[in-house]
């Protein structure tokens, strides 16, 4: 593996960043895949579509959200100071309504006048849910029966929001199987369905999109730590499912050569159990969802299921950007295990009066120890992408506490 | 006369022969492995005798994302089985050992054979004396790597033309394929509506009248009825599904039986109107 940094803006005009993305989709959906490509292009210059996002964006979302030095934190894990980007103060309780304003925004543009959309967690149905109840379109939600189970809350918010929530039976019943089962509706209703996917991923233009949407992460992170500390973080950590709030952070601090960006992908039961989702450690290069990146599978290219304690972590692929700063060595990939995530999530409770979501747990347990390589003269930068009220139940019954 | 023929050129003579014959390719697919390799070996072997002229063989995979509940769960039964892209290859090279007329295109997503190297995957069909492929996955503007490959081993890499396939996207679909060209009948998955004849019968003089090809149709044929419909207007009918439900609830000899159904029907369907 080289080290050196990228200057190249990707995508280029055939989707692609290096070897990774592209559109690997069915011929019905392509024509559908191209006007969204215009219609993006044509959004994303538009001085009116970014100041109605804007708009939304400060007044609805609660945007810009605050950076927190995590005191406590830093000190129990006894180095660098720990700064957390605070997302998970959206409205809505995560990142993921960054990029459901903008593709519903882009929806309504289109004169498309029904939402679909695939989930994990429930934080990208809900975000979406709440986006088309805001703009008055039916929404229907694809979500794994096993997901369904382990995030109940959100399923009962989704249907609150006037939603449809169609529980997916297929495969593991996780977040691989909704996506399909979403592009199956997709392909089937062309004419007046927008798909918003919630991740760094599928067919070009959407890694695209998302990571723009996503990236007034990072730009304001990058401001408000530069006032604050006077610098550039030594790394910027976050966790990865697809991507997207990575991405989101990672992609102003792309050209910034001195900072170290750190994904964390999830470790289930650890790597080694073949347990995990973690596709850039232990998957290799292939296409699913319309497009080229890793992908957990067999050696005869079949997708094998990832396992994650954490709903939104739990897919076998990975966003291609990340495939691509992966391999050319900008960015580095390292892993967390359910075990570690669940000791995260209420050591963050109890020192920071913070319940985070068990995706930036993961995170969190990467940058305790980074904390230390680094020292006390170190500064990291964290998403903190979602706010953990959606895990108290999973987590408890993890724990063996009935409530 | 033909026993030479490989390829494209096979899928070609075997066209030509039924045009002179004024009628349709009857198309059966079925999915390889399903339920497990000796069965669906068996069902493949019996499908020349029921009238089937031209045979899809699906790879299972496990994110079939263009297919509906019968093929899905057909695919997961096969690789339940341990069934592997590797088996259903061999499937069709035993085929080939006792058939060597009947063309057979092998019909799957894209991973299996990214995993396994475009060209090893064409040297793999060429051995097993398969014919062509689609994949349902990879568009035009994505499929060079494979295609490269097939046209150096004269094997025929199919497009699919859709409802959605406009006449600005056409030339796109269209540019560097052989063999014939599958339109998908409806805007959707595999098994689920039924297309109309007249939308059909329009897109398929479009598309043949671009293509220069022998225009195919499938997607939510299921009755006998609609197979005939569609056999007067188009120059082959696939039919994936329906036989692939005989073969879940009445194994191999429910669906032979449907078969040869279907099967009479394509090829009776132009004289019946004559008549
Ligand atoms: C709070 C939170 N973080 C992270 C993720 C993972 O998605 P991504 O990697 O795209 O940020 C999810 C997905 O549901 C989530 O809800």
């Amino acid at each position: 593996m080289t080290v050196k940094t990228d200057d190249v803006q990707w995508p280029d005009a055939r989707g692609r960043f290096g070897d990774f993305g592209g559109r690997f989709v069915a011929e019905t959906l392509m024509p559908l895949i191209l006007e969204l490509e215009s219609a993006w292009d044509e959004a994303r210059n538009d001085p009116e579509f970014a100041k109605q996002m804007d708009g939304f964006l400060r007044d609805y979302v609660g945007r810009p959200s605050a950076v927190y030095h995590a005191e406590r934190l830093s000190a129990e894990f006894g180095g660098a100071k720990i700064w957390f980007k605070r997302d998970e103060l959206n409205h809505t309780g995560s990142h993921k309504i960054n990029n459901c304003l903008g593709q519903v925004l882009l929806a309504k543009r289109m004169g498309k006048t029904r939402i679909i959309a695939e989930t994990g967690a429930g934080q990208h149905g809900v975000a979406t849910a709440t986006m088309a109840a805001r703009f008055g379109l039916p929404c229907v939600v694809f979500m794994g029966a096993t997901d369904i189970e382990r995030q109940q809350p959100n399923v009962f918010r989704m249907k609150l929001l006037g939603a449809e929530v169609i529980p997916v039976t297929s495969g593991t019943g996780t977040l691989k199987d909704a996506m399909n089962e979403a592009l199956r509706d997709w392909v089937t209703h062309v004419d007046e369905t927008f798909y918003v996917i919630g991740t760094v991923a599928g067919p070009h233009p959407y890694p695209h999109m998302v990571r723009e949407f996503q990236s007034v992460i990072g730009r304001e992170a990058r401001a408000q730590i530069l006032q604050r500390e006077g610098r550039l973080p030594d790394a910027c950590v976050a966790c990865i499912g697809g991507g997207s709030n990575a991405m989101g952070l990672f992609h102003a601090f792309v050209p910034d050569k001195g900072v170290r960006l750190i994904g964390v992908e999830a470790a289930g039961l650890g790597i080694e159990t073949g347990k995990h989702a973690a596709s850039l450690k232990g998957g290799a290069p292939g296409v699913l969802h319309g497009n080229r990146t890793y992908l957990l599978q067999d050696d005869d290219g079949q997708i094998i299921d990832a396992h994650s304690i954490s709903a939104g972590l739990d897919y076998p692929g990975i966003g291609p950007e990340h495939a691509h700063l992966h391999d050319v060595g900008r960015a580095e990939y390292v892993s967390a295990t359910d075990k570690e995530a669940l000791e995260m999530f209420q050591l963050c409770t109890k020192l920071e009066g913070i319940i985070p979501a068990l995706e930036p747990a993961h995170a969190l347990a990467r940058v305790a120890d980074l904390a230390k390589e680094l020292g006390p003269k170190g500064l990291i930068l964290m998403n903190m992408c979602g706010r953990g009220d959606k895990d108290v139940f999973a987590v408890a019954k993890h724990l063996g506490v009935k409530i | 006369m033909n026993a030479q023929l490989t390829g494209a050129a096979r899928l070609e003579a075997r066209f030509s022969a039924l045009a002179t014959q004024n009628r349709a390719a009857f198309v059966a697919y079925i999915m390889g492995g399903d339920p497990d390799l000796k069965t669906a070996q068996e069902l493949l072997d019996g499908l020349p005798a029921t009238g089937a002229d031209i045979i899809e063989l699906g790879l299972p995979f496990t994110d079939p994302m263009a297919d509906g509940p019968a093929i899905q769960a057909a695919a997961l039964r096969a690789l339940g089985a341990g069934v592997r892209t590797k088996n259903v290859l061999a499937m069709a090279a035993k085929f080939r050992q006792k058939d060597t007329q009947t063309p057979v295109i092998v019909m799957g997503y894209y991973n299996p054979v990214h995993h396994m190297g475009c060209e090893a995957f064409t040297d793999a069909c060429v051995a097993a004396g398969v014919d062509g492929a689609i994949m349902v996955d990879l568009p035009p503007e994505e499929d060079a790597p494979l295609r490269t490959a097939f046209d150096a081993a004269g094997l025929a890499l199919i497009r699919l033309a859709t409802p959605t396939t406009d006449d600005q996207r056409l030339p796109t679909v269209i540019t560097g394929t052989s063999g014939f060209v599958y339109y998908v009948s409806v805007a959707g998955i595999t098994g689920a509506a039924v297309p109309d004849a007249d939308p059909v019968a329009r897109a398929v003089s479009r598309i043949r009248a671009a293509s220069g090809l022998p225009v195919a149709v499938g997607f939510g044929v299921r009755t006998t009825q609609k197979a005939a419909q569609i056999a007067r207007v188009a120059d082959g009918v696939v039919v994936g599904s329906a036989i692939v439900d005989a073969m879940a609830s009445g194994g191999v000899k429910e669906a032979l039986a449907l078969a040869r159904t279907l099967g009479r029907a394509v090829h009776t369907a132009r004289q019946e109107v004559s008549q």
